[in-house]
């Protein structure tokens, strides 16, 4: 009840938001460019008064970022942070690739195991040089058990990575080594084609040994955090404010347009939409925070709302060892029978990809997926020829789980009707708390479960070694095939690209075939944004990069 | 007195043991903990995690490390705050909280007392009426409602306040409205129904015979009498003010206290579950006591003893 009220009154209050919004942006822009104006008039002959006005970008942080140190970080605000402050090996351009950052230069073995890197150069925003030895510094350091890193395991592609965060190898076996201050070599376990990728990823970013070595909490507070990033935190008031303002010491520094960026730190999502109507903000909603769910048709209506894909995949886990879904055309029934499209359409709302594999788009192996969404005729005749192959004729009752939130809750009661519906199945809804619902579905308490994985890097490999061991941590499923096994592995191997993707093409296959998963919809991002804001990079893994952003 | 504080005190230690005590095994026995995720990370990061928290260690040297922690005033890091332990957020958002809180507390106590007083002396006429209206929709409307309520008007309609952030005094007074609220309307209602009573007792009749003001009457003999009640409920209403109210406190992005007591219990930070317990516990017994001691100045008839008061 009270919830219904919630959703009346804060529509009500996102309806007045925008219309009020429309006069109020109008109100505020004028106003905005009046100083400008007005220089132009006392001083016509100054050049471009406009270019002056200094770059600022108002942002939401949503939630205070927990850290600011790259070998920690494990969520993504902090990340978003990390990577306006520091800068790779390698960063992720426009075009979506791998380019030179922090390295100039790099060079290959044949055999694709051994890279060695130039480091360019350039200053950390303390002005210390930014030194080979540092990024040695900071791997190992991540690799090394007593700093409990989370990400450590996107360093195992390093050679003795994982035996040395196991405690199986000492850290001067791993293969990252300092052959002087401006060269770094880097030995691989195996053939990595997207090595270059993963350099971008906030793990492989350097640390100031100096920095690091001297303060235990370096990372926690605006005066002793040194990065080597764009952008560097001029001030940090925990849980209220942080200003990021643009580094002097940076290489590209010319680049870089945006004098500052001040994020605030609201959590309330109808909030932030609030003060972004209110000209307080220039971007509300992906990826830092949210759109408010109730505001979004009224946003999308008024053509302001920006959508675009990101690499992730909301599925339907099945428990392989319970029956009924021991039986792999009763999975296949569950999983054809869904109308993906429709439940986009009137349910998210917000532009998904109906997903008819486990691997989104931007890595995608099978363009056309892997079956039909909504292929009533199969899902029936499977779901009879699966309960005679059983030996049933009455499905056991079937609960589908998951985790304490409205938006999962829509979703999986539309899916509940269509059961019903094209199937005639009775399937009851269960939900539970967050960390309560994680163990009992890493313990197999359950029988259909709802999860979603959003990719590190962009590589199918993300997705799909996630199911590669029976026990593995993110499996949940119980579900092991070892020809799927066995090209996973080969994959690992294989450094000639078309050759891997086919290798891993066919491994897709068979995950469908089995359909230990039921894929529904690749994830987007939504947001609203001050159209004068331009640059602002969004990557397909859902990060943001301010590098390049700039106000016209 | 001094022994009746004294016994008091200990009384207090022993609760404060009990709450430290359950709220531990409590938190150990919810399932699911701070590096559940839904990346499951691989074991033996896992593990290196768990010896860098020491929850490696046996439930029971936890508990007495913990308990020592409390003794000493260290409540150890944060899980999910890698950066801060949990002095530190106690440190940054109770100061924000206690702001916000002796602000709305102000608001709260004279505002619901002068309308109750007002209701009191005007009852069942149009004044009692309005300020009843007032103290019941306080009441009934939840504080996120009222707070959206605020920013709309206030701040997108009419633009005369910020509608978020913690910046400046102008930024306190939505979040300190929508905090009084429903403790004003209560506050309202209690002096309200006390003075009504107490208005028809003998000795104030006796005061309106002797040809007193009724301001005298209402300031000097009634209030008085009528607001024993009123400080009952302060006690713990000051404890939870003070230590931060969630929801108003993310509508209107003030970096307080009252997040961390619910989105550390969601995260399973268990450091800064048992920090924000064990401080709000502090703060609320500690007000219980002034509560009882401050009886004694409102009303002269009550006197602190550990025995012979029948």
């Amino acid at each position: 009840m009270k919830k219904n009220i919630f959703a009346l009154v804060s529509s009500v209050a996102v309806l007045g938001t925008a219309l009020a919004g429309c006069a109020g942006q109008q109100a505020s822009q004028p106003a905005a460019q009046q100083p400008a104006n007005n220089t132009q008039t006392q001083t016509p002959a100054a050049p471009a008064p406009a270019e002056k006005k200094p770059q600022v970008l108002r942002m939401n942080l949503h939630s205070e970022p927990p850290t600011g140190d790259p070998g920690l970080a494990e969520d993504t605000t902090s990340g978003a942070v990390i990577l306006a402050t520091f800068d790779g090996l390698t960063r992720i351009g426009a075009d979506e690739k791998p380019h030179e950052a922090a390295a100039e230069s790099y060079t290959v073995s044949d055999d694709k195991l051994t890279y060695t890197f130039k480091i360019r150069d350039h200053k950390w925003s303390n002005g210390d040089p930014v030194t080979a030895k540092d990024f040695e510094f900071a791997w190992k350091r991540a690799l090394d058990p007593k700093t409990a890193s989370n990400y450590a395991y996107q360093l195992y592609y390093i050679k003795n990575g994982e035996k040395a965060n196991k405690g199986e190898a000492k850290l001067d076996d791993v293969g990252v080594k300092a052959l002087d201050d401006k060269t770094l070599e880097v030995k691989l376990e195996n053939p990595t084609p997207f090595f270059l990728e993963l350099l971008a990823f906030r793990t492989y970013f350097p640390v100031n040994q100096k920095v690091v070595e001297g303060n235990e909490k370096w990372a926690a507070e605006a005066k002793t955090h040194v990065g080597n990033g764009p952008f560097k935190i001029e001030s940090w008031e925990h849980k209220s404010k942080l200003v990021l303002v643009k580094n002097d010491n940076y290489w590209d520094k010319d680049n870089v347009k945006l004098d500052k960026i001040e994020f605030s730190m609201v959590e309330d999502e109808n909030t932030e939409l609030s003060m972004f109507e209110n000209g307080e903000l220039d971007w509300a909603g992906s990826p830092m925070s949210s759109l408010p769910t109730d505001a979004i048709p009224a946003l999308k209506d008024s053509g302001k709302m920006v959508t675009k894909p990101i690499a992730g995949t909301y599925w339907y886990k099945f428990n392989t060892e319970k029956p009924p879904f021991n039986n792999v055309k009763i999975r296949k029934a569950f999983t054809y029978s869904i109308d993906r499209q429709g439940l986009i359409d009137n349910i998210l709302q917000t532009g998904q990809i109906p997903a008819t594999g486990a691997v989104p788009p931007s890595m995608v192996l099978n363009p056309n997926g892997y079956f039909k969404d909504k292929d009533l005729e199969t899902a029936k005749t499977l779901l009879d020829e699966g309960m005679k192959e059983l030996g049933i004729t009455k499905l056991p009752a079937i609960t589908l789980s998951y985790n304490t939130s409205e938006g999962h809750k829509k979703i999986a009661e539309a899916i509940q009707d269509q059961w019903k519906k094209n199937l005639g199945v009775d399937v009851k809804l269960e939900n539970k708390e967050w960390k309560v619902y994680l163990e009992d579905l890493h313990e197999g308490n359950f029988q259909i479960g709802r999860m979603g994985w959003l990719g590190d890097f962009n590589d199918p490999i993300n997705f799909l070694e996630l199911y590669k061991d029976k026990m593995g941590g993110n499996n949940d499923t119980r579900w092991e095939n070892p020809k799927f096994k066995e090209l996973l592995n080969q994959s690992a191997l294989e450094s000639d690209l078309d050759k891997r993707k086919k290798i891993l093409a066919d491994a897709e296959q068979i995950l469908m075939d089995d359909m230990p998963i039921m894929p529904i919809y690749f994830y987007t991002q939504s947001w609203v944004q001050n159209p004068s804001v331009k640059g602002v990079q969004m990557t397909g893994l859902g990060d943001v990069d301010w590098k390049s952003a700039y106000i016209e | 007195m001094i022994r009746y504080l004294g016994k008091r005190i200990i009384f207090m230690l022993i609760s404060l043991f009990l709450i430290v005590t359950a709220t531990f095994f409590i938190m150990k026995a919810v399932p699911g903990g701070p590096f559940t995720s839904e990346k499951n990370v691989p074991d033996e990061i896992k593990a290196a995690l768990e010896a860098k928290y020491k929850l490696n260690l046996p439930l029971h040297e936890q508990y007495f490390n913990y308990l020592k922690g409390v003794a000493t005033w260290d409540l150890g890091p944060s899980f999910t705050e890698k950066s801060s332990t949990v002095n530190d957020m106690i440190n940054r958002g109770f100061p924000v909280s206690a702001h916000l809180g002796a602000q709305s507390l102000l608001l709260a106590v004279f505002g619901g007392i002068i309308l109750g007083v007002i209701a009191a002396l005007k009852h069942n006429k149009w004044q009692d009426y309005s300020a009843m209206v007032i103290a019941v929709l306080g009441l009934s409307v939840p504080g996120f409602i009222l707070a959206s309520f605020y920013q709309y008007f206030f701040s997108i309609k009419w633009g005369l306040l910020p509608i978020a952030k913690w910046e400046g005094f102008e930024y306190t007074i939505l979040p300190s409205l929508a905090l009084a609220a429903s403790p004003m309307a209560f506050i309202a209602r209690l002096t309200r129904s006390n003075m009504i009573e107490v208005l028809g007792q003998d000795y104030i009749k006796t005061a309106k015979a002797k040809g007193l003001h009724t301001f005298t009457i209402t300031v000097k003999h009634a209030i008085r009498n009528a607001l024993l009640p009123v400080i009952t409920y302060l006690g713990p209403l000051i404890a939870n003010i003070l230590t931060g109210a969630f929801v108003i406190e993310r509508i209107f992005g003030v970096p307080g206290l009252g997040r961390e007591f619910v989105l550390s219990i969601t995260n399973r930070d268990y450091t800064v579950i048992m920090g924000t317990t064990v401080f709000y516990s502090i703060i609320l017994v500690v007000m219980i006591l002034i509560v009882d001691v401050a009886y004694t100045l409102v009303d002269p008839r009550i006197k602190l003893a550990d025995a012979g008061r029948e």
